[in-house]
């Protein structure tokens, strides 16, 4: 701008008069002009300086204003900033207590859907295993009862089942009839039916459950195998590591029994 | 002339040194260069006015400097500093308005 108005403005004669400043009559811009002509004299020089030191203290305090920090502030500024942050970071806080109240809501309804899930599936396999519907396997006895003469009663194998009962028989198999709650030794002596299906001499018998104590059982004095021998049969007991338990029963949904509804709900 | 090349040369020196501003003085900065433009626009009015005299300019320049800033430090001092740096920045916007429309006056005659 400056210039520009110097160049616009060049009061004729303007220059002429030595000191405008002690003039009246010239023009404002014209006394413009002349004060900006380059000049070295005592005015100019000590106004350049004082310029250029507003210049630069301009120049300071805008880039200051700009990156302004909280060290440029008063007390009462912070005070009330401080007031401020502290509020907010109670908000915040609350919120956290909040949220972290629910998520682990969440979390622990997440788990007991889970324990409830393992649970359901835990009775599952057991229920399936006592009622004949999943194969099991396990230690176990295979027990032999031999019958040559045809001369075992479906009572003597009803006390043998009972006696493996007795001793802790988790899961058990004839032939390949599964035992279950429900079986039933019928027939006669010879002609033995497990749930109405004949059986073939020798009777094999797959038992899961702990061999010692099933095996002792067995052969007590007076025991299920006694009672065999008694019969005029032959019955013996081999200890395994794993047997398999693959004959499978369909248990029949119950007719008259429903459960009766859980307390709580 | 001297003045707006002082001007300029003040604003490159400002922008290649970067300097910082110590803490002590940052409250008083503003209010400084505030003053020293309201004494920057009263020497151009004296300029047109006829009445210039660089003995003049510079004790003002430095005197309102001064002034102001002594201004905002007491009332830093008494805890109203905030409101006494409003207060005079808002007395030296009007000495720079006021100058401003004398100079007004003068270069465009309205």
């Amino acid at each position: 701008m400056s210039t520009a108005d110097g160049g616009r403005g060049p009061a004729p004669g303007g220059h002429h008069r030595h000191a405008a400043r002690e003039e009246r009559a010239p023009s404002g811009w014209s006394v413009l002009a002349h004060a900006l002509r380059p000049r070295v004299s005592r005015a100019q020089v000590v106004t350049g300086v004082l310029c250029a030191l507003l210049g630069f203290a301009v120049v300071t305090q805008v880039r200051q204003a700009s990156t302004a920090t909280l060290s440029t502030l008063r007390q009462d500024d912070l005070v009330r900033l401080l007031d401020e942050t502290t509020t907010r970071g109670d908000e915040l806080a609350r919120e956290l207590t909040r949220l972290e109240a629910e998520r682990d809501e969440l979390l622990s309804d997440d788990s007991s859907r889970q324990a409830a899930q393992d649970a359901a599936r835990r009775s599952a396999e057991t229920q399936g295993i006592l009622t004949g519907r999943l194969p099991a396997v396990g230690p176990g006895v295979v027990v032999t009862v031999a019958d040559p003469d045809g001369r075992v009663k479906p009572a003597t194998l009803l006390n043998l089942l009972e006696e493996l009962r007795n001793a802790g028989a988790e899961a058990m198999q004839v032939g390949d009839v599964r035992l279950t709650a429900s079986s039933a030794f019928t027939g006669g002596a010879g002609e033995v039916l497990l749930d109405g299906q004949p059986l073939q001499a020798p009777y094999r018998w797959v038992v899961i459950g702990d061999p010692d104590t099933i095996a002792t059982a067995l052969e007590i004095p007076g025991g299920a195998l006694a009672a065999v021998r008694r019969d005029g049969g032959d019955g013996g007991v081999l200890r395994r590591e794993e047997v398999e338990v693959t004959a499978l029963a369909t248990p029949a949904p119950p007719t008259w029994a429903t459960p009766l509804p859980a307390e709580d709900g | 002339m001297i003045a707006a090349i002082g001007l300029v040369l003040g604003v490159v020196v400002g922008l290649a040194v970067r300097p910082e501003v110590p803490v002590e003085l940052q409250p008083y900065l503003p209010i400084a260069v505030v003053a020293a433009l309201d004494a920057l626009f009263g020497g151009v009015r004296a300029l047109l006015d006829g009445i210039f005299d660089d003995k003049v300019f510079v004790v003002s320049f430095l005197s309102n400097v001064v002034v102001a800033a002594l201004i905002v430090f007491i009332g830093d001092q008494l805890g109203v500093g905030s409101q006494l740096s409003t207060a005079v920045v808002v007395v030296l916007g009007i000495r720079i308005f006021s100058n401003a429309a004398s100079i007004r006056r003068h270069l465009f005659h309205a």
